[in-house]
């Protein structure tokens, strides 16, 4: 007996102000943990200890962090924007927990002798809500940019915004096959959907096929894994905050409790994708197969949470391997693979599962999809072989001289000598030696 | 009354206040912000009316998506903190029009339903939408591509110098 | 669908606003303030600020095009949701509306690819 979309919207209020509070203090305790994970794993990725000082294993390193950004100074810059510069981090904050309100937990559970289930609601469009909380984040990091009234901010918080947008189309378009599979967007209806796998037929073989979306439709969990990295800006995608060139992107104006809350916002949407990959594409709740052999309770009353837990840290551990491994892309690399691998390729991947699904439905015989097939590839190979445009050729010097409207600015001759300076001369000479 | 109807009456009213907002304030960015709490208004109303789907889709597209290309169209040309003093703007006229063609739309709208009774219609899902719009919509739908089309293609002769 | 799903979604938001706006709002009171004039000018790594053009200065029309584009494609997204929710009903005839629809997307796509709208240098 699992949840579906009738169960939800009936709860007491003090089981709803209860569950409230509990995804806020899982979300608050999990960016914690998640900081000191990540600065652990890295650390070790690089042979060093890590945090190790403030409580066993350095576990309270964060919250010391927390409470020291606290009592620091609150700066405002002179030529902020002070209504806007106040906002932008609530504005970032608000979204990024607001997303996690539909992400399921576990199955229903029983709090003080109430049945309910263990995720905090849950509405047909679920999923859209995600999209729509990570779309408003955009704004917290264009108006913290704005506001801030310097340089390097706006131009880091103008980068973001658009690396966002670019990113969101990606997702956006990862999870239609997902939509397409389980025929629903409310969470818990597509973790049902999961679990159990199907008989399929392909070119005459019969075979059962695992739940798990990851398995079934394996292109879109990468591009949506990729995707994800890119829209919650993380390494190899860190290019708002690249240090190098921006010093700290659009927080460079922040301090104290207002850059706490943009940090808090980056790893709470860290959190949110992670949730969100594994309700999606990896069976949610669920035990994965080994465990399931271990009887029926494994999937019953509080055990799924701490399933959900385990697959969530093992994405956020990809999230921090992944930047301790990989440099960071120039922002032309970055946005020319998402406008032209990406999209791309998820809508070609789109189509094809759409084909497949209705010839499949259709009962098509084997010979026509082949025909389908084999014309859909070639179509593809076009495509794909499609001569490139030509740069224009490069016209050699004389020529580009010569066709240079009159009075230009003289070019310099290809064999410039360039003059020793006299100060070179003279030290040259001071070094002669004396006859 | 209802509860419903008294909450889309406080909604609408939002709606109206932060578009009034939207026309009078001076901050050429924070117009934008208004437009978003506007349009956000909006897509609550639509969901207090049971569409949830369109009022989500409100939110992805215009909050989402819309207004950041307003708000990048007004940082291409000037995005200045502060006010801005310099904007011409002939008050007298623009009220005579704005509310005369407000006021008049919503006359004409409550004098021609007056007589209308409508019961709620199903909820508006995601599967209902489909179906209406891949079922009973095909050919508004597939003009739609071209309008897309014609809109990027826009785009480019605008942004693009002749190569 | 009921609109009692919805109660807990603005519970949260509640609560993470008034989170954020209590964090924000005492933030100035609980750490020091050392007035100190250079710490308010804008950061550029101890350098004396660039002089802010008047207006604001100007941005790359290439950032209006990455929006418009994704426009475009956020409509085609939200087509795409419905259509694939009802998919298995809507049956042949539904799949070659999208892949006439996809195409003609894809023709503006292609175009905006080889005037050079995709890339960044």
């Amino acid at each position: 007996m699992n949840p579906t979309l009738a169960d939800f919207g009936h709860d007491n209020g003090w089981i709803v102000a209860l569950k409230v509070v509990g995804v806020f203090v899982f979300l608050v305790v999990m960016t914690l943990f998640t900081i000191w994970y990540e600065r652990k794993v890295v650390a070790r990725m690089q042979v060093r200890p890590g945090p190790n000082r403030h409580g066993p294993f350095g576990l309270l390193q964060s919250l010391a962090d927390g409470l020291k950004l606290a009592f620091k100074e609150d700066i405002m810059p002179l030529k902020a924007d002070r209504v806007v510069f106040f906002l932008a981090p609530v504005i970032s904050t608000v979204c990024a927990f607001t997303a996690f309100a539909i992400i399921p937990f576990g199955p229903f559970v029983s709090i003080f002798g109430q049945k309910t289930p263990l995720q905090l609601t849950d509405i047909p469009v679920a999923v859209l809500l995600v999209l729509a909380c990570s779309g408003l984040g955009i704004y917290g990091i264009v108006l913290s940019g704005w506001a801030s009234g310097s340089t390097y901010p706006l131009l880091g918080g103008l980068r973001s915004s658009a690396q966002m947008i670019s990113y969101e189309v990606a997702m956006g378009l990862s999870i239609v096959a997902v939509f397409m599979m389980a025929g629903t967007m409310s969470t818990s209806e597509i973790v049902n959907a999961q679990a159990k796998g199907g008989q399929g037929e392909l070119f005459g073989f019969e075979f059962t096929y695992p739940g798990w979306y990851v398995l079934l439709l394996l292109p879109s969990f990468v591009i949506y894994a990729i995707s994800a990295v890119g829209e919650t800006n993380r390494a190899p995608f860190d290019l708002p905050e690249a240090e190098s060139e921006l010093v700290g992107g659009f927080h460079t104006e922040y301090s104290s409790l207002k850059f706490a809350l943009f940090f808090l916002a980056e790893y709470i949407n860290m959190v949110t994708v992670s949730a969100l990959a594994t309700t999606l594409f990896l069976g949610g709740w669920r035990a994965p197969w080994p465990i399931t052999q271990l009887g029926p309770w494994v999937n019953q009353g509080w055990w799924p949470l701490l399933w959900f837990t385990i697959k969530l840290l093992i994405l956020l551990f990809v999230f921090v391997w992944l930047r301790g491994t990989l440099p960071r892309l120039r922002y032309d690399q970055f946005m020319r693979f998402g406008w032209k691998v990406l999209i791309p390729a998820s809508l070609i991947w789109i189509l094809a599962l759409a084909g497949f699904k209705t010839m499949n439905n259709e009962n098509l015989p084997g010979w026509q999809r082949g025909l389908w097939i084999g014309g859909f590839a070639v179509i593809l190979l076009a495509i794909l072989l499609w001569p490139r445009k030509r740069p224009a050729p490069k016209l050699p010097l004389e020529e580009e001289v010569a066709q240079r409207p009159e009075g230009s600015f003289p070019l310099p001759p290809i064999d410039l000598q360039v003059p020793v300076s006299p100060r070179a001369k003279r030290i040259t000479a001071d070094r002669e030696p004396v006859q | 009354m209802t509860a419903i109807d008294v909450m889309l009456s406080a909604v609408g009213l939002v709606a109206v206040g932060s578009a009034l907002a939207v026309v009078s304030t001076q901050h050429l960015v924070r117009a934008g912000l208004w437009l978003v709490v506007t349009l956000g208004a909006v897509a609550v109303e639509f969901l207090l009316l049971r569409a949830e789907f369109v009022a989500w889709v409100q939110v992805l597209i215009y909050v989402g998506a819309v207004v950041v290309l307003l708000l990048f169209a007004v940082m291409l040309t000037r995005a200045p903190i502060g006010r801005s003093t310099d904007l011409d703007r002939p008050i007298g006229p623009a009220l005579l029009i704005g509310a005369g063609s407000g006021l008049g739309l919503a006359g004409l709208f409550a004098w021609v339903f007056r007589d209308m009774r409508v019961n709620p219609p199903p909820t508006g899902s995601a599967q209902r939408v489909g179906e209406a719009i891949f079922g009973d919509w095909v050919l508004p739908f597939e003009v739609l591509s071209v309008l897309l089309l014609a809109a990027l293609v826009g785009a480019i002769v605008l942004s693009k110098k002749d190569t | 669908m009921s609109l009692s799903a919805y109660v807990p979604i603005v519970w949260l938001l509640a609560l993470a606003a008034a989170f954020g706006l209590f964090s924000v709002g005492i933030a100035p009171f609980v750490g020091p303030r050392r007035f100190n004039r250079a710490k308010l000018e804008a950061y550029e790594c101890g350098i004396e600020p660039t002089p802010q053009p008047i207006g604001g200065g100007r941005f790359p029309v290439k950032f209006y095009l990455t929006a418009m584009l994704f426009i475009i494609f956020d409509i085609e997204i939200i087509f795409l949701y419905p259509w694939a929710v009802s998919f298995d009903m809507l049956g042949v005839f539904g799949f070659f509306e999208m892949v006439i629809f996809i195409i003609t997307v894809a023709i503006a796509y292609a175009y905006v690819w080889r005037r050079g709208g995709l890339e960044w240098d």
